[in-house]
């Protein structure tokens, strides 16, 4: 993997897009309107390469769903800029999205709003084959994703009240990559499944994306399946975010308090019954400090 | 269902499956007791409403047998005031009121549904002035509006129908705009929305037909509603004018004769049928729409 990783770095305000990049996300701010409005996302920049997935990892409410939404578009950006291969991605209005961004998919957290209840599965995954197809790609027959998201390829045809929720999950997996993406977004894309599901749906769509040398980011709060299947890591807090860089080097060694907290309050299931310890009130000044070290950190073995 | 990963040789889907599975509306969800009779009832109205010109035993406009003869005597119903045959007025009724029920529900679900969905979905200006409108009409009793209405275009049975109509879309609109509303950011909606589909394609294929099933069941109950109104605009002597054979019109009539209760009994029990059954229809209707109602078929679907 690592010959398409390219580096997590934090990219300064006016960065030029890398190339290699297949999205750059650049200093995007996200507010709610209210009284007073609420900052969601407070300046987060990313890049994310070509068969690389990269993990979005913060507690409720941090801002994890509103950045990935202002990333494909759904939601407005207050400032900043997203561009899919350098290319500005568009805010999703009334207009029909040229078919050049439709590059960019979504999973959703939730399977059960994810699919219309009043088309079979397989027209579903047709329309992911048509995006593609305007897009000048193979075309593709929705049974062949049914077969590569590990379900019946004959269930074209039946609705999704006929599918429990892992596979309308895997169902919308398949819609989004039968469009052929070259980024897709996943929302909390296992957080409404079991716990036997989830790591099978999380495998599952790492391989897929990186069979297609696609890119993901991830979004998730079940850091020990962050851990399986991502290169790199993100952790947000508060809108911002606070450590970014090699998995691995983040799991072993968080230098960012708020990193160390989350870390910490993963159960071990090592027979001693240890409740992991809650994060403390009083820590969570602490958690709003700035840490360079801690971004874009390298694989160990790597060149700082 | 089970995970099972068919080798890429097998036949493909289309090969030998059946025919397309429609998830709802099978047959066996109308197992509502009420929604069977509810429905014979209105099957019954509706062929009244066609045959009745053919079958009636005496012309129901015709003045020719003895004043308010009371039923059994020579005719099934008795005889109004002027000697005209109840039966056949009452049978003659079905097809003077419920055409204009059915076209008048129709014409109200066509032209809310419509603006609601485009309140809905385009929001903004479009939202607030159709809104304001429907706040407009709704801020009047209904009655009360659709009288002042048909009282101002003159007393006729096309112009009861319109008064009616100017008061029952709004409710259509409303509903419809709060189910594309909630439709329009759902996540199936939006996923649709980024693979590149246009606006109309979107309202067409995706919203209509997940809104169709409440408007549907609104829309039987309203029959009822709309065979009530338009007699009570007749009975008021703003609808249908004499001699047209229209329910409401003949128990208004029956006001002056309060004697001859068969007068007012029998177009009000053709009334009274035809609205209950209606409901009953609609009430089947929404709970064979539910989606809470839905068998998953070949249980214990897990991964």
């Amino acid at each position: 993997m690592s010959e398409h990783t390219i580096s997590g770095r934090r990219l300064s305000g006016s960065a030029v897009p890398r190339p290699a990049g297949v999205l750059t996300v650049d200093d995007v701010v996200v507010d709610y309107r209210g009284r007073p409005p609420l900052r969601a996302v407070d300046g987060a920049s990313l890049a994310i390469g070509a068969g690389e997935v990269v993990a979005l990892v913060g507690e409720s409410g941090c801002g994890k769903s509103s950045l990935a939404r202002a990333i494909v578009g759904i939601e407005r950006r207050t400032s900043g800029t997203v561009r899919l291969a350098g290319e500005e991605v568009p805010v999703l209005g009334l207009r029909r999205r040229a078919a050049a961004m439709t590059g960019i998919q979504m999973v959703f957290q939730d399977p059960n709003s994810s699919l219309n209840p009043r088309r079979p599965v397989g027209d579903q995954i047709q329309d992911g084959v048509r995006a593609a197809v305007a897009r000048g790609e193979e075309p593709s027959e929705p049974h062949e994703w049914l077969m590569r998201v590990g379900l019946d390829p004959q269930a074209v045809r039946r609705y999704p009240h006929e599918f429990s929720g892992g596979q309308k999950q895997r169902i919308a997996i398949a819609r989004a990559l039968a469009a052929r993406p070259r980024m897709l977004v996943a929302d909390e894309p296992i957080s409404a499944l079991d716990a036997s599901t989830q790591t099978s749906v999380a495998a599952l769509m790492r391989s897929l994306v990186v069979d297609a040398a696609a890119g993901m980011l991830f979004i998730s709060h079940d850091l020990s399946v962050v851990r399986r299947i991502a290169d790199r890591t993100l952790v947000m807090y508060r809108g911002r975010i606070v450590e970014s860089g090699h998995t691995e080097t983040i799991w072993r060694d968080p230098l960012h308090p708020y990193t160390r907290a989350l870390l910490a309050a993963i159960p071990v299931p090592d027979g001693a019954g240890r409740l992991p310890l809650a994060p403390q009130e009083a820590d969570r000044d602490a958690w709003t400090e700035v840490v360079p070290a801690a971004l874009g950190r390298m694989a160990p073995g790597e060149g700082a | 269902m089970t995970r099972t990963v068919l080798p890429a040789t097998q036949p493909g889907p289309a090969a030998d499956l059946p025919g397309r599975r429609r998830p709802r509306m099978r047959l066996g969800r109308w197992s509502a007791p009420l929604g069977i009779v509810g429905a014979v009832v209105v099957l019954l109205w509706l062929v009244v409403a066609v045959v009745a010109p053919f079958v009636v035993p005496h012309d129901p406009l015709a003045q020719d047998l003895p004043r308010l003869q009371a039923p059994g005597s020579g005719t099934i119903f008795g005889t109004d005031a002027l000697g005209r045959d109840v039966f056949s007025r009452v049978l003659s009724g079905a097809t003077v009121t419920i055409p204009l029920a059915l076209l008048l529900v129709v014409m109200s679900v066509l032209i809310g549904a419509v603006l609601g969905a485009a309140s809905g979905f385009f929001g903004r200006w479009v939202d607030e002035l159709v809104m304001r409108v429907t706040d407009l009409v709704m801020a009047f009793p209904t009655v009360i509006l659709a009288m002042v209405i048909a009282a101002a275009l003159g007393a006729s049975l096309l112009n009861a129908v319109l008064a009616a109509l100017i008061v029952s879309w709004p409710s259509y609109a409303r509903l419809t705009r709060g189910l594309v509303l909630g439709l329009r950011t759902s996540n199936y909606v939006v996923s649709v929305k980024l693979l590149g589909f246009s606006s109309w394609r979107l309202l067409l294929r995706d919203i209509a037909p997940n809104v169709v099933g409440p408007i549907l069941v609104l829309a039987s109950l309203d029959i009822g509603t709309a065979i009530l109104l338009l007699s009570g605009l007749s009975f008021l002597g703003l609808g249908a004018k004499p001699p047209t054979a229209e329910w409401g019109s003949m128990v208004s009539d029956a006001v002056q004769n309060f004697d001859s209760w068969w007068l007012g009994l029998f177009p009000g029990l053709a009334i009274l049928t035809i609205v209950i059954a209606f409901n009953f229809v609609g009430d089947a209707l929404r709970d064979a729409l539910d989606p809470k109602s839905v068998t998953v078929r070949g249980g214990g679907a897990t991964l």
